[in-house]
């Protein structure tokens, strides 16, 4: 069975193309190149640029993947959580298709196809598991039962873990998405050399929360005066990435440890942090349990982990019709 | 500022939450209130006391990503985060009419990203950092109603029973 994988929750625009649920014929993620092509200014989310590029990023799916559309047997769509304006995007787009290909179309939580990224990366990944969600907007500790069956361990309080990284960024110059360039800045600094704040580290508490460590860096920025330059920025950024780590992996691995799941798993923007991924190993070896961190490409927003959610929806008969609505929360 | 607008200081995020819930207990459907501060003012700490005084008691995390979250309490609540917004054009793509002008309760941080777009009838909050532990408010109510609420609210505030430990 081939699916379709529509996502226009943010601010990428993706489709790919999945066979049987396993195989990733092609996944398209628009880029500035593609946003660029269409001319103007690069807005960092829009429900204009979704428009604009739904068509193209749809059609060089097919093409990659070497399928027709009268090919394709059924359209995943993200229809919630996000903005509704741009959720509207692909959803309309979707529908549309699917009624024209006379193909089933069902909706998918964005937050489960960040889950599903693990199941593509590792398809006899042993079950349950424990799967920790960071990205900009989202940061959640989730126990996968099954495929399809979750029961919601904790999540942030207030900032999520990418948040903080691109607000930290922001108060030392850096431009959006700034996670990226921390992680660069920090690599060889010693996370040691500043005491930054791992909030709400009790045991049996499995919610997150940044926003004091995101102030505390405030603070010590006031107090230094000047923005930390060379070997300090260096090892100011290694201290602060640690704190975020820590909390993420700690958390996760006390969860793993409680509920005594044998796997523990990554989705989500920030799980292309390479300090984040190398801990998480490490802690998963000491457990001794097996750790499934997918790919980059997987990690961060694209349709094939929708395709893929998708897939097992169909698979256990859902559908949705042409009435399938948008729903800023989940 | 006017003399409509009224400052008050809070002492911890305890506190900044208390305050929020006490205005949320006295906010109706239609209403907005604006925020307005740097990062780590709390302006998400007061959006988590509105919501809790709204009647809602889940999370209420930021939504500087995502844009906006919505939640159920005795009326909706729209919560707004204009951080990510750079010019004019994201506003109406964002389709800022919806969101601005809903039927529920609407929380906006980052309210100056969107000045002119802001309907003239509101509350605005802006939350200075004066140390660590210790914020100052002002609040700038524009229209009656919402002079209204600002009144009930410092009427509830400063009324408030002071022996109670605001919790963290």
């Amino acid at each position: 069975m081939l699916v379709l994988g529509v996502d226009t929750s943010c601010d990428e625009t993706s489709a790919a193309v999945l066979s049987d649920g396993r195989t990733i014929l092609s996944s398209i993620v628009a880029s500035q190149a593609i946003h660029a092509q269409f001319g103007g200014v690069v807005p960092e989310y829009a429900s204009r640029a979704h428009m604009q590029l739904i068509v193209p990023v749809v059609r060089q799916a097919l093409e990659a993947a070497g399928v027709e559309y009268g090919q394709i047997d059924a359209i995943a769509v993200t229809n919630r959580p996000g903005l509704v304006g741009c959720l509207l995007v692909g959803v309309s787009f979707a529908k549309a298709l699917a009624y024209s290909l006379d193909v089933a179309i069902v909706g998918v939580d964005h937050i489960e196809g960040h889950v599903f990224a693990a199941r593509l990366a590792e398809p006899d990944i042993r079950l349950p598991a424990v799967c920790l969600i960071a990205s900009g907007g989202h940061t959640e500790l989730i126990r996968v039962d099954a495929w399809g069956e979750y029961e919601a361990l904790g999540r942030t309080r207030d900032d999520a873990a990418g948040e903080a990284f691109d607000k930290v960024g922001k108060m030392l110059g850096m431009t959006y998405p700034a996670g990226p360039e921390i992680e660069r800045k920090a690599r060889g600094g010693d996370p040691t050399a500043f005491a930054f704040p791992r909030a709400m580290m009790r045991r049996g508490n499995p919610d997150f929360s940044f926003s004091g460590l995101k102030t505390a860096v405030r603070y010590k920025l006031d107090d230094m005066g000047a923005l930390p330059e060379g070997d300090e920025l260096r090892d100011f950024l290694a201290s602060f990435q640690a704190a975020v780590v820590d909390a993420l992996v700690i958390k996760t691995m006390w969860a793993v440890e409680d509920s005594g799941v044998p796997t523990v798993t990554l989705g989500g923007g920030v799980a292309a942090n390479a300090a984040l991924r190398e801990r998480l190993v490490e802690d998963a070896a000491r457990l001794g349990v097996s750790v499934v961190i997918p790919p980059r490409e997987l990690c961060t927003d694209n349709g094939a982990i929708i395709a893929a959610v998708g897939d097992a929806l169909l698979a256990r008969g859902q559908r949705d019709g042409l009435a399938l609505g948008v729903s800023a929360s989940r | 500022m006017s003399a409509r607008a009224e400052s008050l200081v809070s002492t911890s995020a305890g506190e900044s939450r208390e305050l929020g819930r006490a205005l949320g207990r006295v906010l109706e459907a239609g209403d907005l209130v604006a925020l307005y501060g740097d990062l780590g003012s709390g302006k998400t700490v007061l959006a988590q006391g509105i919501s809790v005084g709204l009647g809602f008691d889940g999370y209420v995390s930021s939504p500087s990503f995502i844009v906006v979250n919505e939640y159920a309490g005795r009326v909706p609540i729209l919560h707004i985060d204009l951080y990510r917004i750079h010019d004019t054009a994201e506003i109406e793509d964002l389709g800022y009419r919806e969101l601005f002008f809903g039927e529920g309760v609407a929380i906006i941080e980052w309210a100056e990203r969107a000045k002119e777009f802001l309907p003239d009838e509101r509350l605005d909050i802006h939350i200075s950092i004066d140390a660590p532990d210790r914020r100052t408010m002002v609040l700038y109510a524009r229209g009656d109603r919402h002079a209204r609420v600002k009144s009930t609210l410092l009427k509830l505030w400063r009324e408030r029973p002071q022996d109670e430990n605001p919790h963290d």
